[in-house]
């Protein structure tokens, strides 16, 4: 089913530039950090040095009597009304989860935790002032790591009595979407082939562009808050549900924001705590993390121990597939939480025809970051699992990768596909996505390439890794959220507004940190109005102009939030055309839109939208009855995920010397059904790449024995850079979804997801011939020296960071007169 | 990443500075290029009440040919040093070593001499002017003396400079004619690197006569690798004659151990690196 819809018209398809991006990368625009009111007080926070710790005395003495100092403040000073940080996805009806206030007055939970704020007059003078707050603190044990906190050894939250938060399992023979995997487990055990394996998915840290910001303005009949979120809707709902302003009071604004990949996600003690102070002081205020305040304390992802089970038959059929997870929900139960994982319990399976399936995920408190969602949430840890699995049943039957997962891939034929996990896929090929892919990458020479360096012993060897993904995306069908209790639904909205002058203005419920809403949605409007593309603006972000909204993640900002574009600017053309029959003298059922146009039907009598909107401004000659408005509003609730797919290929070379590996060949073929701008999913589908290659060879989140984040500044979480990749061959193949008018697919998050599996399978690869079958992520070459070496995996990260910024480090001749105290610290 | 308040002097001589320093003492810190100082005062790991920007001082930038040496001035950015034709010429470790410094906004604001003075064990500097045996020109108000880069290197971030003085050159002997390679390893680009290996050889008809290696991150301070050195004199400049010779590199050194690999992993690259070095200076 590729490329059969016809490309309706000329933006759409078109290889636009953005927009938005003279603002955006020359940061002339209204980022939160750039908003200054009068009377602006700024705010600095005094965050934790302990992991685990009672708080026995905090004294703000010498604080508040610091140059230009406002106020000190700590949880006791505001009590209730100073809200808390909510869990909108309780994923069992008997979750555990500690309280989790914004600044906590008894016991802190993970270093890095507000226990006070000061407030001063300059941001300079608030930091300073945050030196002198003098905290005693009792150290209590603290819950590190994943396996020993779910064995509740030592517990994260006294009080509550265990570490396990929830148990959340899905079982194809329980649900009737399946048989019974202990069955087929057992049955492969006398005569097939059973492949067990358990994987790390390393804790990452989200690192977008612009650290996280707000401001808070309590003067006018409406609070206002400014914050880098990508969910300013949520966000109002938030703090309405749980500060006692009621919601028509708080407007939120998600000004310009600077990259977010699912860490903006989240509702923030930070935020919490400036809404408190300046409804307290009656001022603006303004608090704008440092690097290192977000690299510690904004939310972390992925962070999971998989235990896996795959049965087969001996012909490399999989007859059933067990996933028992461990995931790491942090200190506290973030907004999404434990529902991250969730989103991958339907994924596991990926494109395969499972017979029989099972998911268990145990989430587990820590004392360590909250974890949430990150770019992919849920889905890039299932990807990872199952490409792993079936790329090692291949190796263990000796057959190329690819050809095993043929082997049980759904065929083109078999769509739409009900899956062991319950879901319908509308539509894919596999099949045309994994020939184009081969023919790009050279696969067989490639191959070719492989065997020789093996038989000649090279020092380099190449390793070819495939992954072949598709993902749950769109989010998503509200009925669907409603049955696994997540606390919203999963519609969008648009309003599509004719000015008098013709231009048009679509105010959007989601929100954009980054993607380039305003260019594709602005192409959608232009063929669909048939108006010029500069003559289109798109409003975002603002709750008193965008008034309706779940915001934007999980890929659904064009699949949902485009489909309710394209409904709004419909109905605009249904309420124009009474009034160009009207003005016409013509009968509706004669008149044509198109281009822009209503027309007669057999004569050149027509008349533009733009002069619509004119005559509709005047109202000097309307039908009876009909209103002065153009105007229309859609809400679009989605009746299914969107499933995009696609066939990543990649090849590393391995020094087998040192370890060091080095990307080769990457190539992609990506299904996201019809594409708006080119342009734009080649940017979504690099940087999505880099991402997740990122999480294969270089991210990491370490923390030490003391509960101390060592990867605490760039020196040590290390990012790549344009010199670290290589040029990407992308592509793409054609089957539309059947679930919006548009065929769209979303792509925000593929790239990722597909990446890493390909990455990890790739260096695999290169030297499984020297008796290796996994490497630990990310691969340092460290890892993959001692996996060669040693034939393990590769071991743990040491937990010592490089000492280039340490105290007294720093030129030469002096000591250092004024180290940062600890208690003060961590800025 | 706001530091805290501290008073700001630019000299525009060394005489000026040295008297400031003076006059401060314990409470300065002496700024030369600012890109390990600025992030460390930023993330408030130190807070001296006065910085001594030393950007004004004309005479301590440039490279001068001085005979049998080549003369860096302590405040030449790493880009200048770079692309100087009389050391690519007289010295080429020292631009080979620059070439992959951290990245290119560093290389432009960053200087030879401030590099050296912070004496970051991790450093790309520290290694090559080891290995060519720079003599390092240190001003105090007494006048100036000058200490051999054996005795320079103290410990991690401490040299031979005293409280009281100012690096104002380095005084790199010429090794002209000599093979040279810098080899960095690194996870990703702008990393300070893991491990490098500064190689400098003589070879004659085939026959290394004279090495200098010197060791990047492989113990508190740069590194001669002698062992090495000695072992690679006389021999021919082949693979396995090499090999042989740096399979003794990680003697007596003690590397560190963190997140991007431990003691003895850097140990065993020591060895694969130094002799990728030494082959690629020597043209093998």
């Amino acid at each position: 089913m590729t490329a059969t819809q016809e490309r309706p018209a000329a933006e759409i398809g078109r290889d636009r530039r953005r927009k938005e991006d003279q603002r955006l990368i020359t940061g002339r625009t209204r980022w939160t950090d750039n908003i200054v009111l009068p009377g602006m007080l700024h705010l600095a926070m005094v965050r934790s040095p302990f992991a685990h710790a009672r708080i026995t005395a905090i004294d703000t003495s010498a604080a508040k009597q610091a140059t230009n100092v406002v106020g000190v403040f700590t949880g006791a000073d505001f009590g209730e009304s100073l809200g808390v940080n909510i869990n909108a996805w309780p994923i069992t009806p008997d979750q555990v989860a500690p309280v989790h206030s914004p600044m906590p007055t008894d016991r802190v939970a993970f270093a890095g935790e507000v226990v006070a704020v000061v407030v001063a007059r300059s941001a300079a003078e608030a930091r300073d002032a945050a030196e002198l707050v003098d905290v005693d603190y009792d150290e209590l044990p603290a819950a590190l790591d994943l396996k020993a906190a779910a064995a509740d050894e030592v517990l994260a939250h006294p009080d509550l009595g265990t570490n396990k938060s929830a148990l959340w399992r899905f079982d194809s023979a329980e649900a009737g979407t399946g048989g019974n995997v202990d069955e087929a487990i057992a049955k492969a055990r006398t005569d097939g082939i059973v492949i067990e394996r358990e994987y790390r998915q390393q804790r990452l840290i989200p690192a977008f562009m612009e650290p996280r910001s707000v401001v808070v303005d309590p003067t006018g009949e409406q609070l206002t808050m400014w914050s880098a979120t990508q969910i300013p809707h949520i966000l109002r709902f938030a703090l309405a549900a749980t500060t006692g302003v009621p919601e028509s009071k708080i407007r939120v604004i998600a000004p310009d924001v600077g990259g977010g990949f699912g860490g903006k996600l989240q509702t923030t003690p930070e935020e919490w705590i400036a809404w408190a102070v300046a409804r307290r002081l009656g001022k603006p205020v303004k608090y704008t993390e440092t690097r290192s305040e977000s690299l510690l304390s904004g939310h972390h992802g992925r962070d999971q121990w998989q235990k896996l089970t795959l049965s087969a038959e001996k012909d490399g059929t999989v007859t059933g597939f067990k996933v028992e997870l461990l995931a790491d929900l942090g200190a506290y139960v973030s907004l999404v939480g434990g529902g991250v994982p969730v989103l991958g319990a339907f994924m596991f399976n990926a494109i395969y025809k499972f017979p029989a399936y099972q998911f268990n995920c145990q989430t587990v408190l820590t004392n360590k970051t909250w974890t949430d969602a990150y770019r992919g949430a849920g889905r890039p840890e299932a990807t990872f699992a199952i490409e792993r699995m079936m790329t090692e049943l291949a190796a263990e039957l000796g057959v190329d990768p690819l050809e095993i997962r043929e082997k049980n891939w759904i065929t083109h034929e078999e769509f739409p596909f009900t899956t062991v996990a319950g879901l319908e896929y509308d539509s894919g090929n596999y099949e045309a996505a994994t020939a184009r892919a081969k023919e790009l990458f050279g696969y067989d020479e490639l191959r070719a390439e492989q065997r020789r360096r093996r038989e000649a012993g090279d020092t380099v060897q190449l390793g070819i890794g495939v992954s072949t993904f598709t993902e749950m995306c769109g989010l998503a069908p509200s009925r669907v959220l409603g049955q696994l209790d997540y606390g919203a639904g999963g519609w969008e909205h648009a309003s599509v507004r004719m000015t008098a002058t013709g231009k048009v203005e679509v105010a959007v419920g989601v929100s954009p940190h980054g993607q380039g809403h305003e260019t594709a949605f602005s192409q959608i409007v232009a063929d669909r109005l048939g108006v010029p593309f500069e003559d289109v603006e798109i409003l975002h972000g603002d709750t008193q102009i965008s008034h309706k909204g779940l915001d934007t993640y999980g890929s659904r900002s064009l699949v949902v939030g485009g489909e309710a574009v394209v409904r709004a600017a419909d109905k605009v053309i249904e309420k124009a055309r009474p009034i160009a029959a009207h003005l016409l003298e013509a009968s509706v059922d004669d008149l044509e839109f198109a281009g822009g146009r209503f027309t007669v039907r057999g004569t050149d009598q027509g008349v533009g939208i733009g002069e619509l909107a004119t005559a509709v401004f005047t109202a000097h000659n309307l039908p009876d009855g009909v209103e002065p408005s153009l105007d229309s509003d859609a809400t679009f609730d989605p009746v299914n995920f969107n499933y995009p797919h696609g066939t990543h290929l990649c090849a590393m070379e391995v020094d087998t010397e040192t370890g060091q590996v080095r990307m080769r060949k990457y190539t992609c073929v990506d299904d996201i059904g019809n594409i708006i701008n080119p342009l734009i999913v080649s940017g979504q589908v690099h940087g999505g790449l880099v991402q997740g290659i990122a999480q294969a060879l270089w991210e990491e989140a370490v923390y030490d024995d003391a509960g101390t984040l060592v990867s605490g500044s760039f020196v040590d979480y290390l990012l790549p850079t344009a010199a670290d990749t290589i040029s990407f061959e992308i592509d793409h193949t054609t089957s539309p979804a059947t679930t919006n008018t548009l065929g769209t697919k979303g792509v925000g998050e593929a790239g990722t997801i597909a990446s890493t599996p390909a990455v990890v399978n790739a260096v695999v690869d290169a030297v499984r011939h020297l008796g290796v079958d996994d490497i630990t992520m990310p691969c340092t070459p460290e890892r993959v020296w001692r996996a060669i070496n040693a034939a393990g995996s590769g071991g743990t990260t040491e937990g010592a960071a490089m000492p280039h910024f340490e105290a007294g480090g720093a030129a030469g001749n002096q000591e250092t007169p004024g180290a940062s105290s600890t208690q003060g610290g961590l800025q | 990443m706001i530091p805290t308040q501290f008073d700001y002097l630019a000299p525009t001589t060394v005489e000026e500075a040295l008297a400031a320093l003076a006059e401060h003492g314990d409470d300065a810190k002496i700024m030369a290029g600012g890109q390990s100082l600025l992030p460390v005062l930023r993330m408030r790991l130190n807070a001296p009440e006065l910085v001594i920007d030393l950007g004004r001082i004309e005479a301590l930038r440039g490279v001068r040919d001085d005979g049998d040496a080549v003369v860096i001035g302590a405040m030449t950015p790493h880009a200048a040093v770079g692309k100087d034709p009389l050391l690519a010429e007289h010295a080429a470790l020292i631009p080979k070593a620059v070439e992959h410094l951290a990245d290119a906004q560093i290389r432009h604001r960053g200087t030879f001499g401030g590099a050296l003075a912070h004496a970051d064990p991790a450093g790309d500097l520290g290694a090559p002017a080891l290995a060519l045996g720079a003599q390092f020109v240190i001003a105090g108000r007494g006048g100036t003396r000058t200490v051999a880069a054996d005795d320079f290197f103290v410990d991690l971030f401490e040299t031979a400079i005293g409280e009281d003085e100012i690096l104002t050159e380095v005084r790199i002997p010429k090794h002209t004619g000599w093979g040279a390679h810098y080899e960095k390893f690194v996870r990703v680009a702008h990393q300070w690197p893991i491990v490098a290996v500064a190689a400098a050889v003589r070879v004659e008809g085939g026959t290394i006569a004279e090495a200098r290696v010197g060791l990047t991150n492989m113990g508190n301070t740069p590194l001669r690798a002698r062992a090495v050195e000695e072992a690679l004199v006389g021999q021919p400049a082949s693979e396995d004659a090499v090999r042989a010779a740096a399979a003794r590199a990680a003697d007596g050194t003690s590397p560190p151990s963190d997140l991007n690999g431990d003691a003895d992993y850097r140990r065993h690259l020591a060895t694969v690196v130094t002799r990728r070095a030494v082959l690629a200076a020597a043209g093998a």
